[in-house]
C-alpha cells in the first residue's frame, strides 16, 4: 500500500494547489512535501520492522496481453533513495522563499510531479513501469528548465531533452530484448533477471551497453556528460537541484537495480571498462572543475567527479562499494542542493557568480561562510562529514577490484581540495569587492535551509549506520546472488 | 578511571560547540575561561590517566559505537589508551593548556579572540581523538581535523590573501599526503581484514621482514607522515604556515600537530620493524630533511621562519631517531621539542608583540634589557634546541646521536653536522633579536614593554620543563635511567637493542657539544651582535634563503602544467571535441532530416509508388534468401 501513497501523494498535493490561488502555491507544496516525508519516514519505519511487510509491495494487473503489471515495491536499496527524494523536495521548496517566482502554480506543480515520477522511478519493479517513469520524469524538468531558466534556454534544454530521451530509447530496445527472451513473456523485474542471465554473452553484451548508454548520460559520466554542465548552469536553481540532487541518482540507481543483476557475464566482463571511464570521468572533470571561472559551473563539473566515484564503486561489485555508492549518493544529493543554494544565495545578493568578481563575502556575512565551509568540507569528504563515508567505501571497494583504480580516483581527495579552497577564498575570503559589499544577512528561511543541510552533513557523518543500515541487508542479498 | 577517558576529548569538544555557538554574545574574559578550563580538566584527567598507566602494561580500550559498517567492513569508534597514547595526552593537554593561557594575553586585542579559542578548542579535540583511536580510521578522523584546524588557523585573519593562500597550500600539501595515509589504510585492510591497531598486531605472526606488502602499506603510511610532518618534498606549507598567530605556530606547528607524523608511524611499530626497507627510508628523508632545513634556517632573517625551519629540521631528527629503530628516543625527543619548541615560539611571540607587530630580525637589536623575562627564557630554549649539556634538548639529542651511530657512521657524521648548524642558526637569532643595539623605529622602541603576566607565566614553566624535561630519560653514565624507553617498552620496543656500551661515545658528545656551543657563541656574537649585519645574500647562500627554491619549482613543475591541462581537457577536449561532436551529430540529424523532408512531398501517387517499389524491393531480398 505505501509505494502508492507514496506515489499519489505528491500528485493530490498538485492538484490541490492548482485549485487554490497562487498567492499561497508555495506553501501548499511545502505541506504536501512535508506530508511526503513523513510518508517516507513511516514507510522507513516499517520497512525496519518487518522488510517482508505486504505493505511495502503495490502489484496491480495491468496491460496483461504484453504480461506489464503496475507494480512497485520498497526494499533498503530503494528506501534510501525515497528518503533522499523526500528530504530534498521540502529543502528544495523552501529555497523558493523569499524569492519571486514567475507563474508559481505552474512550477510547483511541476516540482510535486516531477517528484511522483522520480519516485515511480526509484520504486518500479516492472520494467515497461520503469520505463513509463523513467521518461515521465524527464517532462516536468523538461519544462522547468525551458520556462524558467536562463539566457540561451532553448537551445540547451533541446539538447539535454533529446541527449537523455536518446539514452532512453537505448534502454527501451534493452528492455525488449530482455522481454523476448523470457518464458512467460512478462516485464516482472525477476522475470527479465531470469531471463538476462539465460541470455548468450553476445546478447547480455548488447543489453549491458543499452542500458548503461542510458544509466551513463543520466549520470552524467565521461564522455557522454557534455549536455550536464549547460543545462546545470541554465536551469533555475530549484530544476538544478532536482537534477543535481536526485535526478542524476536515476542513473546510479539504475546500475545497481537494473544493470547489475540482469546481465552478470556481461558485468563482469565490462566491469573494467566502465571503471576506467568511472576513474577518467572523476579525474578529468576534477581538472576541468580547478579552471571554472563560474561557481556553478565548478559545481557541475565536481558532481560529475563525485558521480564517476559512485559508479566505480558500484562496478567494484563489493557490499563496500554498493554500500558506498548508497550512502554516497545520499550524501552527494545533500551537499550537492547545499552548494547549489550557497550559488542561489551569492547570486542573488551579489549579483554574479563569476568566482574572480567576488571576494571577501566572509566579512560582510559571517555566518552564510561558516554555512558554506561546513557544506565544502563535506564536499570535500572531511572525516565526520557525510560523505567521508561514502568516498572511503567508495575507494574501499574500488580497491579491492584493482589497487591503481583506487589510486587514481582517489586523487579526488586532493583535487577535490583543490577547486573548492580556491573557488572558497576567492569568493568568501580576502578583500570585499564592489559585488559583495553590501551582501545581506540571510533571511530565515535561508538560514533554516542551512541548518537542516549542515545537520544531515554531520549527523550523518558521526552515525553513518541510519543511512548503511537501511540497505544493508539488500546489498548482502545481492551480491551473494 | 577508566570512564574519565572519554571525557579527555569531549571536554575540548564541549569547549568548541559552546563557543562556537555563543559567539561575540559572550564576553572575552568568559571565552578565555571556558576555552582554557576545558583544556585545563582533560589535563588534570590525562595526568590521572598516565599516573595510571604508570603502574600497568594493560592498555585500555573504550568503544563507543560502531561507526562504519558495510559489508565485511566494520569499524568502531573506540579508543586505545595505552603507555605511548598517555605520553601524548600529557603532552598536548599540558603544553596545550600554557599556550591557551598564553593566548588570554596575546590574542586580548584581537575582535576575533572568542574565535580563536574556538578553533584551539576543536584543534585540541582532534588532537586527541587522533592519539585516542584504537583504529587507523579514528586516527584518520583526527588527522584530517587537525589538518582542517590547521588550515583555520593559518588563515585566522581572513582579509589578508598571502595568508589564505597559506592556508590553501597547508591544506591541499596535507591532503597529498593523506591520499597516501587513506591508501595505506586500504591496503592494511585489504590484508588484514580490520584497521585496529592490536588486531593488526596479533595477526602479524608468521610475515616475514620485508613482506611486499608491508614494505608498500607502510611507505604509504609515511608518506601521510611526509605530509604531516613536513618532510621533504612535502614540507614547503610549513614556513608558510608561519601567517597564523604565534600560539598557533607554537602549538599546532611546532609542539603538537606536526608530531602526528611520529606519532602514527611508533603506532605503527610492529608494522615497520617488519619493514627494514621503510625504515631506512625514512631515515634518510630524516636525516636529508633536517640538513636542509637546517641550512635554509642559517639564512632567515624573520623570526619565525628561523624557528619553523629549525622545527622542519628537528623533525627530522625526528625521523631519523625512527628510521634507525629508535622508537622511544624519537617520541622522547618529541616530548622535548614540545617544550623547547613551544617555548621559543611563545617568545617569538612576545618579542612580536613587544614589538607592535615587528617580525624582521633586522629591526630588531637589543632587546635583552628592554624584555628581560623574554630573554632569559628564550636563552634557556636557544641553549636546549643547541643540546647545551644537562638541558632536556640535551639528553634527547644525544641519544637520538648515539643510536643513529650504532646504526651508520655517516649518518652520525651528517647528523651531527646538522646539530652544529642547529646551534648555529639559533645562535645568530639569539644575537640578532637581543643583542647589538635597537634598529626598529622611534614608535617601536617607544612601544617596547614586556608582556603581560598571562604570557610570561607559561613562558617561565616551559622554560623550566625545558631544562627539566631530560631528565625522564637520563643515559647510565650520569647516574640515571632511561626510564621512559622503559614505560614505552611495551608498545614500542626499539629495533636493535638499545643497551649501548658506547660511553664513550656519551663522553665525547658531551665534551664536544660543550667547545662547539662556546665556539658558535663567540662566532655568532661577532657577527651578528654589532649590528654590522645587513641581511642580504647572493650566490648559494641567495638560494639557501630561498629554501632551495621549492616553491618555484613545485610552481613550475606542478600547479602551472596541471593548470594547463585542465585547461586543455576544457577548453580543447571537453569544448571542441566531445561537445563539438554531440552538436555535430545534432546538425547532421537536423540537415538531413531537412532533406528528408522533401520525401514528405504530400502526394499519394508517389506514396503508392515508393510502396511499390519497397515491395518489390522486399520481394527481391526474401527469394533471395529462399534460394
Amino acid at each position: 500500500m505505501f509505494p502508492i501513497i507514496l506515489l499519489l501523494l505528491p500528485v493530490v498535493s498538485a492538484l490541490v494547489l492548482l485549485a487554490l490561488p497562487s498567492s499561497i502555491s508555495k506553501k501548499v507544496a511545502m505541506g504536501g512535501s512535508i506530508l511526503s516525508l513523513f510518508a517516507v519516514l513511516f514507510t522507513l519505519n516499517t520497512l525496519r520492522i518487518d522488510a517482508a511487510s505486504a505493505n511495502l509491495v503495490f502489484n496491480k494487473i495491468w496491460l496483461s496481453s504484453l504480461g506489464s503489471n503496475l507494480s512497485f515495491s520498497i526494499d533498503g536499496i530503494t528506501m534510501v533513495l525515497l528518503l533522499l527524494t523526500n528530504i530534498l523536495l521540502p529543502l528544495i521548496i523552501l529555497s523558493t522563499f523569499n524569492r519571486e517566482i514567475n507563474k508559481p502554480k505552474a512550477y510547483f506543480t511541476m516540482m510535486l510531479l516531477m517528484q511522483s515520477a522520480l519516485l515511480g522511478v526509484f520504486m518500479a519493479t516492472d520494467g515497461l513501469v520503469f520505463y513509463i517513469f523513467w521518461e515521465l520524469a524527464l517532462i516536468p524538468i523538461y519544462f522547468i528548465c525551458l520556462f524558467w531558466g536562463g539566457e540561451g534556454r532553448q537551445r540547451i534544454t533541446f539538447k539535454f531533452f533529446i541527449y537523455t530521451l536518446l539514452g532512453s530509447l537505448f534502454m527501451l530496445v534493452a528492455l525488449i530484448i530482455l522481454y523476448q527472451h523470457t518464458l512467460n513473456h512478462s516485464f516482472a523485474i525477476n522475470d527479465l533477471y531470469a531471463a538476462g542471465k539465460s541470455m548468450t554473452m553476445e546478447q547480455q553484451a548488447w543489453v549491458f551497453w543499452f542500458f548503461f548508454l542510458a544509466f551513463a548520460i543520466k549520470m552524467p559520466v565521461f564522455p557522454f556528460h557534455t549536455w550536464q554542465p549547460d543545462t546545470y548552469t541554465n536551469a533555475p536553481t530549484q530544476g538544478t537541484m532536482l537534477l543535481s540532487g536526485i535526478m542524476l541518482k536515476m542513473g546510479t540507481y539504475g546500475l545497481i537495480r537494473w544493470l547489475l543483476p540482469m546481465v552478470p557475464a556481461a558485468v563482469s566482463a565490462y566491469s573494467n571498462t566502465v571503471i576506467i571511464l568511472s576513474v577518467i570521468s572523476v579525474v578529468y572533470a576534477s581538472c576541468i572543475a580547478i579552471v571554472q571561472t563560474n561557481f556553478k559551473r565548478l559545481i557541475a563539473y565536481s558532481s560529475i567527479a563525485h558521480v564517476g566515484l559512485i559508479c566505480a564503486g558500484i562496478f567494484s561489485y563489493k557490499a563496500e562499494g554498493i554500500q558506498g555508492a548508497l550512502v554516497q549518493m545520499f550524501a552527494h544529493g545533500i551537499n550537492v542542493v547545499g552548494l547549489f543554494f550557497v550559488c542561489d544565495v551569492i547570486q542573488r545578493n551579489a549579483g554574479t557568480d563569476t568566482i574572480s568578481n567576488l571576494g571577501g563575502i566572509r566579512t560582510v556575512n559571517q555566518r552564510f561562510a561558516f554555512w558554506f565551509l561546513i557544506i565544502m568540507l563535506g564536499s570535500i569528504a572531511l572525516p565526520l562529514t557525510n560523505s567521508f563515508v561514502g568516498e572511503f567505501l567508495l575507494l574501499n571497494g574500488i580497491y579491492q577490484y584493482n589497487a591503481w583504480y583506487a589510486a587514481i580516483g582517489g586523487l579526488s581527495v586532493i583535487l577535490g581540495a583543490v577547486y573548492m579552497l580556491r573557488s572558497y577564498q576567492s569568493m568568501m575570503l580576502g578583500n570585499t569587492s564592489s559585488n559583495t559589499l553590501t551582501f545581506a544577512s540571510l533571511k530565515k528561511s535561508e538560514t533554516l535551509f542551512f541548518s537542516v543541510i549542515v545537520i544531515i552533513i554531520m549527523v550523518c557523518g558521526v552515525y553513518p549506520k541510519l543511512i548503511l543500515d537501511i540497505a544493508a541487508l539488500d546489498v548482502l542479498k545481492m551480491i551473494v546472488h | 578511571m577508566e570512564q574519565y577517558i572519554p571525557l579527555i576529548p569531549l571536554l575540548p569538544l564541549i569547549g568548541f560547540v559552546v563557543l562556537g555557538l555563543a559567539g561575540n554574545s559572550i564576553s572575552k574574559t568568559l571565552a578565555a575561561i571556558i576555552g582554557c578550563a576545558s583544556i585545563g580538566i582533560s589535563f588534570v584527567l590525562s595526568l590521572l590517566v598516565f599516573n595510571a598507566q604508570l603502574h600497568t602494561e594493560d592498555a585500555v580500550t573504550i568503544s563507543l559505537f560502531n561507526w562504519i559498517e558495510a559489508g565485511s567492513f566494520k569499524v568502531e569508534l573506540a579508543f586505545l589508551v595505552d603507555h605511548l597514547t598517555s605520553a601524548f595526552l600529557l603532552v598536548i593537554t599540558g603544553v596545550g593548556f600554557l599556550i591557551h593561557l598564553y593566548s588570554v594575553g596575546y590574542m586580548h586585542a584581537d575582535e576575533a579572540h572568542n574565535r580563536f579559542f574556538t578553533y584551539l578548542n576543536l584543534f585540541i579535540f582532534f588532537m586527541l581523538l587522533l592519539v585516542m583511536g584504537n583504529n587507523y580510521l579514528v586516527m584518520f578522523i583526527g588527522w584530517e581535523g587537525v589538518g582542517l584546524c590547521s588550515y583555520l588557523l593559518i588563515g585566522f585573519w581572513h582579509k589578508v590573501n598571502e595568508y589564505n593562500k597559506a592556508a590553501n597550500k597547508a591544506f591541499i600539501m596535507n591532503r597529498i599526503g593523506d591520499l597516501g595515509l587513506l591508501l595505506g589504510i586500504l591496503m592494511l585492510f585489504s590484508q588484514f581484514g580490520t584497521l585496529n591497531f592490536v588486531e593488526i598486531k596479533a595477526n602479524l605472526t608468521g610475515i616475514e621482514t620485508n613482506n611486499y606488502t608491508i614494505v608498500v602499506a607502510t611507505l604509504l603510511l609515511f608518506v601521510g607522515a611526509m605530509g604531516k610532518s613536513a618532510q621533504i618534498p612535502l614540507h614547503t606549507w610549513l614556513p608558510d604556515a608561519m601567517a597564523g598567530p604565534t600560539p598557533v605556530s607554537a602549538l599546532i606547528h611546532a609542539a603538537t600537530m606536526v608530531t602526528a607524523g611520529i606519532y602514527m608511524v611508533v603506532r605503527s611499530n610492529f608494522l615497520y620493524s617488519l619493514a627494514p626497507i621503510t625504515l631506512e627510508f625514512i631515515a634518510v628523508v630524516g636525516l636529508v630533511t633536517a640538513l636542509v632545513a637546517a641550512t635554509i634556517a642559517m639564512f632567515q632573517n624573520d623570526i619565525k621562519k628561523v624557528l619553523a625551519y629549525s622545527t622542519l629540521s628537528q623533525l627530522g631528527y625526528m625521523f631519523l631517531a625512527i628510521g634507525v629503530g629508535a622508537y622511544s628516543t624519537g617520541v622522547f625527543h618529541v616530548i622535548t621539542h614540545a617544550f623547547f619548541k613551544a617555548l621559543l615560539f611563545l617568545c617569538a611571540g612576545s618579542v612580536i608583540h613587544a614589538m607592535s607587530g615587528e617580525q624582521n630580525l633586522l629591526k630588531m637589536g637589543g632587546l635583552r634589557k628592554k624584555i628581560p623575562l623574554t630573554f632569559i627564557t628564550f636563552l634557556i630554549g636557544v641553549l636546549a634546541i643547541s643540546g647545551f649539556p644537562f638541558t632536556s634538548g640535551f639528553f634527547s639529542k644525544d641519544e637520538i646521536l648515539v643510536n643513529v651511530y650504532a646504526h651508520n657512521k655517516l649518518y652520525f657524521y651528517l647528523a651531527s653536522a646538522g646539530a652544529v648548524i642547529t646551534a648555529f642558526y639559533m645562535l645568530r637569532l639569539l644575537m640578532l633579536t637581543f643583542f647589538g643595539t635597537f634598529r626598529g623605529t622611534k614608535e617601536q622602541e617607544h612601544h617596547l614593554h614586556e608582556s603581560p603576566s598571562s604570557m610570561t607565566i607559561p613562558l617561565v614553566i616551559l622554560a623550566v620543563l625545558s631544562v627539566a624535561g631530560g631528565l625522564i630519560q637520563v643515559p647510565h653514565i650520569y647516574g640515571g635511567k632511561p626510564y621512559f624507553a622503559e614505560f614505552l617498552n611495551s608498545v614500542a620496543p626499539a629495533v636493535e637493542s638499545a643497551e649501548f656500551s658506547l660511553a664513550t661515545l656519551e663522553w665525547i658528545l658531551l665534551g664536544a657539544t660543550s667547545v662547539i656551543l662556546f665556539a658558535v657563541y663567540f662566532l655568532t656574537k661577532k657577527f651578528y651582535a654589532e649590528n654590522k649585519f645587513e641581511g642580504i645574500y647572493t650566490g648559494i647562500k641567495n638560494i639557501l634563503a630561498h629554501n632551495y627554491y621549492f616553491d618555484e619549482i613545485y610552481n613550475t613543475l606542478i600547479t602551472k602544467p596541471l593548470n594547463a591541462i585542465s585547461t586543455i581537457f576544457y577548453k580543447v577536449f571537453d569544448k571542441m571535441l566531445l561537445d563539438g561532436t554531440v552538436n555535430g551529430v545534432g546538425k547532421v540529424v537536423n540537415w538531413s532530416g531537412g532533406k528528408l523532408r522533401y520525401l514528405q512531398t504530400g502526394y499519394t501517387g508517389f506514396y503508392m509508388f515508393a510502396m511499390v517499389l519497397s515491395l518489390v524491393v522486399f520481394l527481391i531480398i526474401g527469394l533471395y534468401n529462399l534460394i
